[in-house]
């Protein structure tokens, strides 16, 4: 079982050799001859005005906020769906009904969202 | 040698293998990109360097090899740098998981086409997939730059808004299936049984969320040119801003090879086996049978690029929330009545 993992190990281990090495890579071939004007913060050619790390929308919150709550609603559906093919009959029938409660509440969630303006950009 | 160490071996020639082609395939894409833009455009695009412009994706990797490395004054210097390798950490090893043949005998030992052949395959690309977003949030917060910051958070809201329906649209597959392995998913769609046939909602809903997770047009605001400059990636520059570049297109790759493999059938050729061919040569037609699919993919995510106008944020946020998330529950339902009715 866990020896089915090595390969991923191996793969992630690569993967993280190689963006050392291409990102080191440029330090050791490209020139370096910084300026002031050359590591200034790139604004259109004008002279940079104050600083990014300013407040902003509180729509981006918003929309982590529920996407945490849907994601988690996703998950919960993940482990049904995998055992659903191997019900018989009358126990497919059951968690169908279990299922349909579940999506039912899942959109009310997001009929709620809509109605309070949530998911509204303009 | 041990057993175990034949097979570390197998694996870590397989990554090798695996890694190569994928890069290469990526370095090819960007061509075909210029050159199929060119072509739609009516230009001819780039045709100098080598026969037909083959040899450009070569020295654009050189060039940008040679390019100095900038790191502006007010950047958090140590994000800066981590954000590129997170991108590309994700692409490089997404692939892992994807079977690109059936097995095949090499010397007399059965070799499974799979990098790894773990029991939660589809979560592992999903997971993958989330952690992608933090190289594009963090390159852009870490820049201090305005249009970097308002690449990031467009970029960060996009890819979660869509990630809801790209999830439950593959709930869909998982009840037919009821396994999380990519490989058994591939076998049961033997003959004409491609899950694009059982589940046409679910493909339209699943296409289109990885379009707008890989970032590109109709969905490519977090660096909409117009207005944004470069988004997220405008103060990168030399080899930070080819590991941007390549993890999107390795994305692209990736994203066409996971469509065929769940909807696609995969490396499966319908009725190859009853054309009574010796194993190997089937082995060979399933692997080449499964690029066939995902470069058809690819160049379908090209000539969409250049055929579709940009989307408006307003636009694609509705189209997230209010239409893809309802259709991709709506394809669970009636996946799930389906298949109740038919038992």
């Amino acid at each position: 079982m866990i020896e089915n993992y090595i390969p991923v190990i191996l793969i992630l281990a690569f993967a993280v050799i190689f963006a050392v090495v291409a990102i080191k890579a440029s330090r050791f071939f490209g020139p370096r001859n910084p300026n002031k004007e050359k590591l200034s913060t790139y604004e259109s050619g004008m002279e940079p005005v104050g600083n990014a790390r300013e407040k902003f929308s509180v729509k981006y919150y918003m929309v982590a906020v529920s996407f945490i709550v849907f994601d988690i609603e996703v998950v919960f559906l993940y482990p049904w769906a995998v055992s659903f093919v191997n019900f018989q009959k009358p126990e497919m029938v059951y968690a169908l009904w279990v299922a349909l409660i579940f999506i039912v509440i899942l959109i009310l969630g997001l009929v709620y969202e809509y109605k309070k303006g949530v998911l509204k950009w303009d | 040698m041990s057993d175990l160490t034949v097979n570390i071996l197998i694996t870590l020639a397989k990554i090798v293998v695996v890694e190569l082609v994928l890069l290469t395939c990526v370095a090819y894409t960007v061509y075909a990109e210029r050159r199929v833009s060119a072509f739609i455009q009516n230009r001819l695009g780039p045709n100098r360097v080598g026969p037909a412009g083959l040899l450009q994706p070569i020295v654009d990797v050189v060039k940008l090899l040679m390019k100095e490395d900038i790191v502006p004054e007010n950047a958090t210097k140590g994000i800066h740098s981590l954000a590129p390798g997170i991108s590309i950490l994700v692409s490089l090893s997404t692939v892992a998981v994807i079977p690109f043949g059936d097995k095949i005998v090499l010397f007399g030992k059965e070799i499974q086409l799979q990098i790894a052949n773990i029991n939660i395959g589809v979560l592992y690309i999903l997971a993958l997939l989330s952690l992608g977003v933090y190289g594009i949030t963090l390159s852009g917060w870490s820049s201090n730059n305005k249009y970097s910051l308002l690449g990031g958070l467009r970029a960060s809201a996009q890819m979660i808004s869509y990630e809801l329906s790209m999830g439950l649209s593959i709930v869909g597959i998982i009840l037919i299936n009821g396994s999380f392995m990519l490989d058994k998913i591939v076998q049961n769609q033997y003959g004409w049984k491609w899950n694009i046939i059982l589940q046409p909602l679910g493909f339209l809903t699943f296409l289109v969320s990885s379009f707008a997770e890989t970032n590109r047009t109709p969905f490519d605001l977090p660096e909409a040119e117009q207005e944004l400059v470069g988004g997220y990636h405008t103060e990168y520059s030399s080899m930070k801003f080819a590991m941007f570049f390549l993890s999107e297109y390795a994305n692209v790759i990736i994203a066409s090879a996971f469509i065929s493999t769940l909807y696609l059938g995969g490396w499966q050729f319908p009725y190859l086996q009853t054309f009574g061919l010796p194993d190997f040569w089937v082995s060979i037609i399933q692997v080449f049978t499964f690029c066939t699919k995902t470069l058809f993919m690819s160049l379908f995510f090209i000539w969409v690029r250049w055929t579709i106008p940009r989307f408006r944020y307003d636009q694609l946020m509705n189209l997230g929330w209010k239409v893809m998330l309802p259709l991709a529950l709506l394809n669970i339902i009636i996946t799930a009545i389906v298949m109740t009715l038919l038992k």
